[in-house]
């Protein structure tokens, strides 16, 4: 298929770092998670009250959003409803599931339960954004860069969004990894590929 | 454009083993939703259609699987007999719906590394697709509420784009201690038989089941009800609280009916998600409004089987299938008097009628909607 997509920016956030683009943006202190992913908070100026009520899983991709979107206009002057996100992880929403769990025996915690479900920080993304479009949440045991590139691809050929955020949102206690693609059809930057997803996933970690 | 006709289905719910015997349990009233007290999983009486204690259970010793992997193989093997669909062809791609999988696990305690393995929702559909001998590695959607509708529309565009001739698209969710405590934290449970729509509506049920529908492009299936679009949106909004407009859920119901080439005029029946809490039945009752398909008949099913979570897009899907083979509009259980600000067309009686093109939509936790077009044309 001809293909005119292409990965206009590209982040990841892991016990590496913080990246933009590859280029490293920020060296986190590799301690305890949640005073990592506050750090980063900290260290890129954001001022989001909501961040203090998400839970790991939703703290680390939201991150990941506002360091990969960052200065890009292609979102500015897009519509809510062309804007998607597109994200898959191994462990579902199983580091929230077990501190929900824990919260059971004495006050189930509503706070945490709504947290049990992957997909919310595709909406806490969208929320904060005001993106409209297709958003879905998909479990694979590592990136599906095959099936990625094919089902991004199919929402972009077919003018079912115009840009689409994807890319792969893990956190299971002391593991965490990030890396979001913002995609959509333009005549430069990284063509957007299953071998290119695969090089710019793996590249940093090396 | 490649057309996507439906093959085969099944529904595995405590209403029955098939989609004809589920079909019959609603024609006739009955509903899966009981008064149940079981202290192991809940510490107060409470409504839900659940399988009873000896069906899918994991206490005989050998069971190499789960109640949640038992349900999805019922469920498959049920709608694969009689077909000629080649599972262990490389044109054939499984998709497994589900929110919470093995959950149960976790509740069990004694929390390591191999549990977690095990509780992962890709253990449990690689075991799913070894059983009937897959030769792809299967897809999972995990994406609330939407996940069975979702699914589907993965299953379609996969179809359309030819990366696949076939899908088998299925989808279950066991409720444990889990799902109730965390729905109940919200108190968003009802406190008899969920009334969706109604003035007196007071929170959901949740239910156990299974459900599958198997898609082809394959020619020798024309005829066949179709599976003619879907669409996906997000409502920007609150990741627990529905959409104030409806206006997102409208977006997705507009742009498939679009894709399907229908007009609302069209429309002949919809099969609503309507959980019977307040604000979402609000909601649907808007973006239907805005759709202009106030006068077109409309169900929830959720008094039958309760909130079946991943499998509730295609179960109810299934029902909807069922519905357009037999031309029989089903009453929306649970309603008596109108109760959203919009008139809507709740469907109170059995009617026939012919149903040539239908609307399913569903809407979910993190502010996802979806909606499909089944057509007989």
């Amino acid at each position: 298929m001809n293909n005119n997509n292409y990965i206009i920016a590209h982040c990841e956030i892991s016990k590496n770092g913080v990246y933009k683009n590859g280029q490293k943006i920020f060296d986190g202190p590799a301690e305890d998670v949640q005073d990592i992913l506050l750090t980063i908070y900290q260290h890129l100026n954001l001022n989001y009250p909501k961040f203090y009520k998400m839970d790991s899983l939703s703290k680390l991709g939201w991150l990941a959003s506002e360091v990969l979107l960052a200065g890009e206009n292609i979102i500015k002057d897009a519509r809510p409803q062309d804007v998607g996100v597109i994200l898959s992880n191994a462990n579902s929403s199983l580091d929230t599931d077990i501190k929900y769990l824990h919260t059971v025996q004495d006050f189930a915690s509503p706070a945490l339960f709504v947290y049990t479900l992957p997909n919310i920080v595709t909406g806490e993304i969208c929320i904060k954004n005001n993106f409209k479009g297709e958003s879905a949440f998909f479990i694979s045991d590592a990136l599906d860069a095959a099936f990625t590139e094919q089902y991004v691809n199919y929402l972009l050929n077919n003018n079912i969004l115009q840009v689409c955020i994807c890319g792969w949102v893990e956190i299971l206690k002391d593991n965490y990894k990030a890396v979001l693609f913002l995609v959509a059809k333009a005549t430069e930057g990284t063509l957007f590929t299953k071998e290119n997803l695969d090089n710019i996933f793996n590249r940093q970690t090396l | 454009m490649t057309d996507v006709f439906i093959v085969s289905d099944n529904i595995t719910s405590p209403l029955g083993t098939t989609s004809e015997e589920n079909f019959v349990q609603l024609k006739t009233g009955v509903s899966g939703v009981k008064r149940h007290y079981n202290e192991s999983i809940y510490p107060h009486p409470f409504y839900a259609s659940l399988f009873d204690d000896d069906s899918f259970n994991t206490s005989n010793g050998n069971m190499p699987y789960t109640k949640f992997e038992q349900l999805l193989i019922a469920s498959i093997k049920d709608a694969l007999q009689n077909t000629e669909i080649d599972v262990s062809s490389n044109k054939t791609i499984l998709i497994i719906s589900s929110t919470k999988g093995n959950i149960s696990l976790l509740e069990s305690g004694d929390y390591d590394e191999t549990l977690e393995k095990r509780i992962s929702l890709t253990t449990s559909a690689n075991l799913v697709a070894n059983h009937f001998n897959f030769a792809n590695k299967p897809l999972v959607v995990c994406n609330a509420c939407i996940s069975g509708l979702l699914a589907l529309i993965t299953a379609m565009r996969l179809i359309i784009s030819g990366a696949y001739e076939n899908a088998i698209v299925a989808g279950a969710d066991e409720i444990t201690k889990f799902v109730l405590s965390g729905f109940q934290s919200f108190q968003a449970l009802s406190m008899g038989v969920c009334k969706p729509f109604d003035a007196d509506r007071d929170g959901i049920n949740l239910g156990e089941g299974a459900a599958t529908i198997i898609l082809s492009a394959n020619k020798r299936y024309a005829g066949n009800i179709k599976l003619k679009s879907g669409s996906v949106s997000n409502d920007a909004n609150h990741i627990s609280g529905p959409s104030r407009t409806g206006e997102e859920l409208y977006q997705v119901i507009d742009k498939a009916l679009k894709d399907a080439g229908v007009a609302a005029a069209d429309i002949d029946f919809i099969s609503a998600h309507g959980t019977a809490t307040r604000y979402n039945d609000e909601m649907e009752a808007k973006a239907l409004a805005l759709a202009g398909l106030n006068n077109v008949p409309v169900n929830s099913l959720k008094a039958y089987f309760g909130h079946t979570l991943g499998a509730a897009g295609l179960l109810e899907s299934v029902i909807t299938i069922q519905s357009m083979r037999n031309d029989t509009i089903l009453p929306s259980l649970g309603f008596k008097n109108a109760g959203v600000s919009q008139a809507i067309n709740v469907s109170e009686e059995v009617m026939h009628t012919p149903l040539n093109n239908c609307l399913k939509t569903a809407s979910g936790f993190g502010g996802c909607n979806a909606a499909v077009v089944f057509s007989k044309y």
